[in-house]
């Protein structure tokens, strides 16, 4: 498996979101390399016939009643957004076109 | 501090009765709730705040936490069918991890991201709080969006361990397990993903339950890793555990993976008060080579103090084990990554704007999450992000689960010839702190026996089994039941409890240093 180097976390920190300043991409790399290398093996621990567990306690097909329930009021959603205007969140330029 | 009441207990001894002691003391009217409360808020304000507290809390919730108190004891004056039927724990005070959701008080997971957010809703478990009537002291420090093992990963400040200040109280429950281990609150909630109540409560010498996973609603605690989360109780005794269990568990239909079926009387299996002949199982791969002396000595007494009570001791091998920690760390910061995405700067919390450049949502984004995020946050998205990528996905998050499957089936074999396992939680005792904070995989190896039963669904239950000769420090004993059967842990918890207690004349938290000694006056006004 490939180790994880400086361009992999920045590419990943745009794909996650995070801007990261040089510093913080140099120290990121290294530490995530000692972390990837330590769960390197887990790749080797199983063979193609164990079946994957995504969930510890199976159910399936939980379903509700189809009712109307409690749901929140426009302004108990905007209670905590950053900004909003006329029962909307307000959210950034998608496009950079301004 | 010197007022009495009814019973002459003085304010330092009624903070020190457990839970049930204090139940059972309101019931009879010999103690009220707002006195008790009050004695708790008043212990709060003395040993948290200033440059040496213990800084358990985020927030102190006094004034709501007094209405409530108020209103049992008004209730209890008034007698009739309402004080009949008052829940057992009504008026006894309870504070909760930051990571759950609470109206009317801050919510911020220990982020800066969250700093200043009030939750427009209630986490199921606290509306069953307030139904219990159980007064709210307040939110609980933790390390940011429980990512950690020491508290230290809170933008808020460490918790300091009441047992030694310059010492970790454990993570990412540590303010909850402190809180209780300093007498700040006689019962707490926490959050486990692979270790935050059980390890915090070895070393704080508390008890701490991760229950069966989907026993306890997850709704309304910020999940960090869907799979592994469960909300769970943060005591002084195993008995209070139970109790704090049945109050908070049950089905909820707003969990979609909450069992729909109750579990056994678990109150009833800390009354049992015997294990003869259980069988109860040493793992072999989580004791001895890595494990601290005085951690391994006393879980050797603990050993023999069972057998002594006539449970039958028997070894177990759980040779996939030793996956379980790799496996947890790439399915935890996968799944942790998801979550986290929805801190956007757009619906909650924290909105920064870059500091040139066009504005765009993406940049937003980008100067939001860098801001509102610490380091260990930052490393988990990444590591998260890597590891679900094309290309790694199958190598890594995919071995992941199939390391899952292993351990389960490790687990299944063991039960088959032990009822219950035993094992240390944590392989040392509290550390100091920095001393791990510039390595990351230091930190991680702390959770490595705690790991297991979150990967595989099943109860444990940590109770303090001692001191550490080298140290003098808290150790931890861990059990582990099959799923679903969180009672046996009930059962041989509160039996290895009373025998340690009769060995040791009394609580281990009798032993720990005296705070309110050491407690700056001028900070006891501060909080």
């Amino acid at each position: 498996m490939a180790a994880i180097n400086r361009d992999d976390v920045a590419h990943l920190a745009r794909l996650a979101h995070i801007e990261m300043s040089a510093e913080e991409l140099d120290r990121m790399a290294g530490e995530l390399a000692v972390i990837v290398d330590s769960v390197k093996s887990v790749s080797e621990a199983a063979g193609d016939d164990v079946p994957a567990t995504s969930h510890p306690i199976p159910l399936s097909n939980v379903f509700r009643e189809d009712v109307v329930g409690h749901t929140f009021t426009a302004e108990q959603a905007l209670s905590g957004a950053p900004d909003s205007d006329d029962n909307r969140f307000k959210v950034p330029a998608i496009l950079d076109e301004a | 501090m010197t007022e009495q009441n009814p019973t002459g207990l003085r304010a330092d001894e009624l903070i020190r009765l457990s839970a049930a002691q204090l139940a059972e003391k309101l019931a009879a009217g010999e103690v009220t709730s707002v006195q008790a409360t009050q004695a708790y808020l008043d212990r709060i304000a003395q040993v948290d705040g200033g440059e040496r507290g213990v800084n358990a809390f985020l927030h102190v919730n006094a004034e709501e936490a007094l209405a409530v108190a108020a209103e049992v004891d008004a209730i209890r004056a008034a007698g009739g069918a309402e004080a009949e039927a008052l829940h057992v724990l009504a008026g006894v005070p309870i504070a909760v991890k930051d990571l759950i959701v609470t109206i009317g008080q801050p919510t911020t997971a220990g982020s800066k991201i969250l700093e200043g957010w009030h939750s427009p809703y209630d986490a199921t478990v606290v509306e069953r709080l307030r139904a219990a009537k159980m007064p709210i002291l307040g939110k609980t420090n933790l390390d940011e969006f429980a990512m950690g093992s020491s508290t230290e990963h809170s933008a808020y400040g460490p918790t300091r361990n009441p047992w030694d200040l310059d010492r970790i109280p454990g993570g990412s429950g540590g303010g909850s397990a402190a809180a209780v281990a300093a007498f700040e609150a006689p019962l707490a909630l926490g959050t486990d993903t692979g270790g935050s109540i059980r390890q915090p409560g070895a070393v704080t010498g508390t008890v701490g339950v991760k229950p069966t996973y989907g026993s306890i609603s997850r709704y309304g605690a910020i999940a960090m890793a869907s799979s592994l989360d469960q909300i769970g109780p943060v005591t002084r005794t195993v008995l209070d555990s139970a109790l704090l269990h049945q109050v908070i568990g049950g089905h909820d239909p707003r969990d979609s993976t909450s069992l729909p079926e109750p579990l056994a009387d678990l109150v009833a299996a800390a009354r049992t008060g015997n294990v003869e002949g259980l069988r109860i199982g040493i793992i072999k791969e989580l004791h001895g080579e890595g494990y601290q002396a005085g951690v391994e000595n006393r879980f050797n007494d603990a050993l023999e103090l069972l057998k002594e009570a006539g449970a039958e001791i028997v070894e177990v091998s759980c040779p996939n084990f030793q996956y379980a920690l790799g496996a947890y760390y790439l399915i935890m910061p996968s799944e942790a990554s998801s979550n986290l995405a929805k801190f956007d700067g757009v619906r909650y919390g924290l909105r920064v704007l870059p500091e040139d450049g066009p504005m765009t949502i993406e940049r937003v984004m980008g100067a939001t999450r860098a801001a509102g995020f610490g380091d260990e946050v930052k490393r988990r998205i990444i590591l998260g992000t890597y590891a679900l990528s094309a290309g790694y996905y199958d190598a890594y998050y995919g071995s992941a689960q199939k390391v899952r499957t292993l351990v389960q089936r490790d687990f299944d074999a063991a039960f088959t010839v032990a009822d219950v396992l035993i094992s240390p939680t944590a392989p040392t005792t509290a550390f100091r702190l920095g001393e791990k904070l510039d390595d990351p995989l230091a930190m991680y190896l702390n959770d490595v026996a705690t790991i297991p039963a979150n990967l595989a669904g099943v109860p444990g239950l940590s109770l303090p089994g001692g001191l550490a000769d080298e140290d003098g420090l808290p150790v931890g004993i861990q059990l582990l039941a099959p799923a679903r059967e969180d009672a046996r842990l009930y059962r041989v918890g509160a039996v290895l409890e009373s025998l340690l207690e009769a060995k040791w004349g009394g609580p281990l938290l009798a032993q720990a240093p005296d705070l309110a000694a050491s407690a700056p006056l001028e900070t006891q006004e501060a909080k």
